[in-house]
């Protein structure tokens, strides 16, 4: 079966630009594992919740700018306060505590989606709606935006980290808890900042996919496994790795979906996890270690 | 010791007894009820193996729950999940879960798809010499019965040498190996003996209600499972039972008020338990009882 060059071309961009939103989401989940160990189970539907949240905002005001702001902010607010209560008295004690309490967040997170807006998609209006030709296909200049804005959020989330005094703060918690803490940084605090810009990120990303997917109740899930599967695929706490992974990944898929069908395309993904688990447990993207 | 030994025994016998006269006495709805209970429990037991006794959480038991052939599948995740550390397991035993879920779903001719398969009730026989059609009561005798021996095997494997290692595998996993324990093949026969376990409880499920349906292998139901071992206490075989039936009883009495969001009171209920009582209602129980 030949496929036609330029469909593998058109599949190409589509995977990057999916790679870049999920790009977004995991590295927030990677930069939260980091810094305190958490796996944080209800990610995705920290996505879910900024999905929505943004969608009512352009519903009232019509201004998808605005949208991703308050989306984000109300997220990291409400990461903070998620963290502070459920989290912080975790830490501490084994791991796998942290997955128990986030997975009850996340069901929680979901049926109140459910309760609170229904089971219909909604759309997020995009806020330019041009196209351009690629060979047969109209493509939407939004799709481009958006992976566009996605790298912009991660550049300045890693300039932030590299150059701001609190994202310094914040590496040297990842480093040496204990040093940092003698060093005067307050960890609780920078522990509950993490979490929220996470959070915060996992919202944007959410409004972004928006108008490419639309949000439903249900896409938590989707995103917590893909944004797991990345990270593992990138190396547990590795940033670059985890962007590096998210396109790889969407990249995988996106050539499988030309094959089988987009549902059977997920399997590749996952089976890419599994073969890095068992020969490269570390991550594909990190160097070896000696 | 040997008092708490005997205060086991008689305790286990009144249960038991209680168990099988409850179909005579209880209305039909709650006889079904506690049918269902067992069902659970036995699966929630069967997962404790692992998150109880060896210390690694299973997010795909609904795998193993929803696939009559679950000794095979069990192996095969077993082969690769066991390699890993306990965050890694969770995740690939939940991918796993995910990958069958989407093969169920869309080989549609053997498995039904979203429809699920409906097959008439087996008949409860002794091949060649006896054979009845189940009543409620004698289904739920029959589930009794083989919960009670799943039950008893599994507290004899947990207090053998095997489960020794198990316990000394979840405690401390370096020094286990560094005795010299081969850590891989306890770990993969663990998760075997848990999936041949799970397997077991969901043939009784799909017996009682006639239908097996994708949604048995769907994460959802994995999540349940780590859920009333949490809420009965890990690490005890009857924490999970109770746990079990502390949680259909919240079910029960949430969805009054909730209907189908009943999740979201439990979920809290849940997320409370993990950070307030981390040795859920039996640890809780027992220091409660030791004051």
């Amino acid at each position: 079966m030949a496929i036609p060059l330029e469909q593998i071309l058109i599949q190409t961009i589509n995977g990057i630009v999916n790679g870049m939103i999920l790009a977004l989401v995991a590295s927030g989940l990677t930069l939260i594992f980091g810094i305190m160990d958490v796996v944080n189970f209800a990610h995705g539907d920290l996505v879910m919740l900024g999905g929505f949240v943004g969608a009512i905002t352009i519903a009232a005001t019509g201004n998808f700018w605005l949208a991703l702001l308050v989306a984000a902010v109300v997220i990291a607010v409400f990461g903070a306060v998620l963290q502070a209560t459920t989290l912080r008295p975790l830490i501490g004690r084994d791991p796998l505590t942290t997955i128990l309490a986030t997975f009850g967040i996340s069901l929680v997170l979901q049926k109140y989606a459910i309760w609170q807006w229904g089971p219909s998609a909604r759309r997020i209006q995009e806020p330019i709606t041009g196209n351009f030709s690629l060979f047969y296909l109209q493509y939407p200049w939004y799709r481009l935006l958006t992976a566009v804005l996605a790298a912009a959020i991660i550049g300045a989330l890693y300039l932030f980290l590299r150059y701001g005094k609190y994202g310094i703060w914040i590496r040297a918690t990842t480093q040496d808890r204990v040093m940092a803490q003698a060093m005067g940084i307050p960890v609780p605090l920078v522990h509950t900042t993490v979490f929220a810009i996470g959070a915060g990120m996992a919202a944007a990303s959410g409004v972004l996919f928006g108008p490419l997917g639309g949000v439903t109740q249900n896409i938590g899930l989707d995103f917590t496994l893909r944004a797991f599967i990345v990270v593992v695929v990138g190396g547990m706490g590795n940033l670059g790795g985890s962007i590096l992974a998210s396109i790889f990944i969407s990249l995988l898929e996106a050539y499988a979906a030309l094959i089988v069908s987009p549902a059977q395309a997920v399997i590749v993904s996952f089976i890419a996890l599994i073969l890095t688990l068992l020969f490269r447990p570390t991550g594909l993207f990190v160097p070896t270690p000696k | 010791m040997r008092r708490s030994a005997t205060a086991y025994w008689t305790g286990f016998c009144i249960i038991l007894a209680l168990l099988i006269v409850a179909p005579l006495v209880l209305p039909e709805f709650w006889r079904r009820f506690v049918t269902e209970i067992l069902i659970w429990g036995l699966l929630a037991m069967s997962s404790d193996i692992l998150i109880g006794y060896t210390g690694i959480i299973s997010f795909g038991h609904s795998v193993f729950f929803g696939l009559a052939g679950a000794a095979a599948v069990a192996t095969f995740v077993a082969l690769f999940a066991t390699r890993l550390r306990e965050i890694y397991f969770s995740i690939t035993t939940l991918v796993f879960s995910q990958i069958f879920y989407v093969v169920i779903f869309t080989w549609t001719e053997v498995t039904g798809g979203e429809n699920g398969l409906a097959f008439s009730q087996p008949l409860l026989s002794i091949p060649g010499i006896w054979s009845a059609r189940f009543t409620p009561v004698t289904l739920h005798w029959f589930v009794l019965a083989v919960v009670t021996i799943s039950f008893l095997m599994l507290r004899r494997v947990t207090q053998s040498p095997f489960g020794m290692v198990l316990q000394a595998i979840r405690e401390n996993e370096p020094r286990a190996r560094a005795i010299g324990y081969s850590i891989e093949r306890y770990k993969i026969v663990a998760v075997m003996l848990s999936g041949i376990f799970a397997g077991l409880a969901g043939v009784l499920y799909a017996i009682q209600n006639k239908f097996a349906a994708p949604d048995f292998v769907f994460f959802l139901v994995s999540g349940e499972v780590v859920i009333f071992n949490v809420m009965g206490g890990v690490g005890t075989l009857v924490g999970p039972l109770a746990g079990a039936a502390f949680f259909l009883l919240l079910r029960e009495g949430f969805s009054r008020y909730f209907t189908e969001y009943y999740l979201i009171p439990v979920g809290i209920i849940f997320t409370a338990m993990v950070i307030f009582m981390p040795q859920g209602l039996l640890g809780f129980a027992k220091r409660w009882l030791n004051q």
